[in-house]
């Protein structure tokens, strides 16, 4: 690291503009196509339009766990902490993701099956997804030491991700009163409520790209001010 | 020396060491006695009631009884300093993990086996009639709970509230095994001639992948 510069992190922009405008864009066609464009849903009514964005966030809550488990086995091979770095800020916005499925669906369930919570196979199951990546977040609490915090959350973070078609499988076969997905079904869907589905998808999926792009910024800051202060101790200052 | 070797030399180790102090044992038993007596305040604990509740709480406990059990796998080689003695071995990283996994399997196995005819008793569950493909299930649960728990004891050994923090990682990972391991179960104690080929595969699929990632990842967990 180059004494005394200017950061080099710092230096360069958060995110570019265009692609927040992008994902703007992207977000306010998803809202509209989910609120205004798509059909009302003949038997739900207008609460089945807050599905799109849970099962978009749903789909990219996954993509991020994917990505916590590629920066998992990338830092394990390579042992850059550029990859732990992708791993933390993809687990945290995976969590957040996971958050928003947690709260949307059982605003759903409550008005179209009566209750708040079922234990279900995809309820119980999105659940402990959940679960396991707030404890993969409560472990790098508790390590200080960057190399070995990456390590264990690395080992960790393969681990659980590793576990999720475990959890998906075993308790699909436990128990199952979830409505069967319509996707690919075709029959009865209204082609709008698929495309609409879709942009969801998109915009999520661009919340959660900007999102993980400014964690990670944070985390490789973290880093830079951990170096500073570890080379000014040994100068003595 | 190759790994079957070393790991063996590992797992006598470790089995020397816990009969030497046997605190491990004893402790973990009297544990999981403990919550199978706490468990009956739960629910009126007939024949019939036991039947469905039982297998759960039976898995519950024992998943309770692992991580807390797995936490000295590692905490004692970090104790007395001894793990970088190990390390220095000209064997495979993997074979110490190896080895203690065989020693938790080994241990946990034994405190089940113990426990099973209390809670058979105490629960007025008839066991016998299925006794063998019962074993087949606890062996193959308890090789997913000892596969993931040492490695994890070892994860944990590296942070702070390491005590805490073992069954927080654990439990939920293991959340697969304990439906499996309780649906199997609970199948064999409903009809004793209903093995469920799908739950056993599955846990066979579980004991696969992790020991699988287990072995992948060893040789990081283990270097300084």
């Amino acid at each position: 690291m180059a004494n005394g510069a200017q950061s080099e992190t710092l230096a360069r922009p958060v995110i570019s503009a265009p692609s927040v405008t992008l994902v703007f864009l992207l977000l306010a066609a998803a809202s509209y196509g989910a609120l205004i464009w798509a059909p009302t849903e003949s038997t739900m009514g207008l609460v089945q339009r807050i599905f799109y964005f849970h099962v978009s966030s749903a789909w990219s809550g996954f993509v991020s766990f994917i990505l916590v488990f590629i920066g998992s086995v990338a830092f394990l091979r390579t042992r850059a902490l550029k990859w732990d770095w992708l791993s933390v800020a993809s687990a945290e916005v995976g969590v957040a993701f996971f958050t928003i499925v947690l709260v949307t669906g059982p605003i759903w369930a409550k008005p179209v099956w009566g209750i708040w919570w079922t234990w279900d196979a995809r309820l119980t199951s999105s659940f402990l997804l959940w679960v396991l990546f707030v404890s993969y977040l409560v472990l790098r609490t508790l390590v200080d030491e960057p190399e070995r915090r990456a390590m264990v959350s690395a080992v960790f973070g393969i681990f659980a991700t590793l576990d999720i078609p475990l959890v998906y499988f075993s308790i699909w076969w436990f128990r199952t009163q979830h409505p069967q997905p319509v996707i690919g079904d075709g029959g009865k869907l209204d082609p709008r409520m698929g495309w609409v589905l879709l942009l969801c998808w998109a915009a999520t999926l661009g919340v959660m790209a900007l999102l993980i792009r400014v964690r990670y910024r944070l985390e490789a800051l973290r880093a830079e001010v951990d170096a500073y202060r570890m080379e000014s101790a040994r100068n003595g200052r | 020396m190759n790994l079957a070797r070393a790991s063996g030399v590992i797992l006598a180790k470790e089995l020397r060491t816990e009969f030497r102090s046997r605190e491990l044992l004893g402790t973990t038993t009297v544990f999981v006695l403990l919550v199978i007596v706490l468990f009956s305040f739960t629910f009126n604990p007939t024949s019939s009631e036991s039947r469905r509740f039982g297998p759960g709480l039976l898995w519950l406990a024992f998943l309770f009884a692992g991580s807390l059990m797995l936490q000295s796998s590692f905490l004692r080689e970090q104790a007395n300093d001894t793990l970088a003695a190990l390390r220095l071995a000209p064997i495979d990283p993997f074979s110490i993990l190896a080895g203690k996994m065989a020693a938790n399997f080994l241990f946990l196995l034994l405190v089940e086996l113990i426990l099973l005819p209390v809670f058979a008793v105490l629960y007025n569950v008839a066991i016998l009639p299925v006794l063998a493909p019962l074993l087949l299930v606890l062996a193959l649960g308890t090789t997913g709970l000892a596969a993931t728990g040492t490695v994890f004891s070892a994860v944990a050994a590296q942070a702070r509230l390491r005590e805490l923090l073992l069954p927080l990682l654990l439990l939920p990972v293991l959340a697969p095994v304990l439906i499996a391991s309780t649906e199997a179960t609970a199948g064999l104690l409903r009809d004793p001639s209903e093995l469920s080929g799908v739950w056993l595969t599955f846990l066979a699929c579980f004991d696969v992948v992790f020991l699988t990632a287990a072995w992948m990842v060893g040789e990081y967990l283990l270097e300084e």
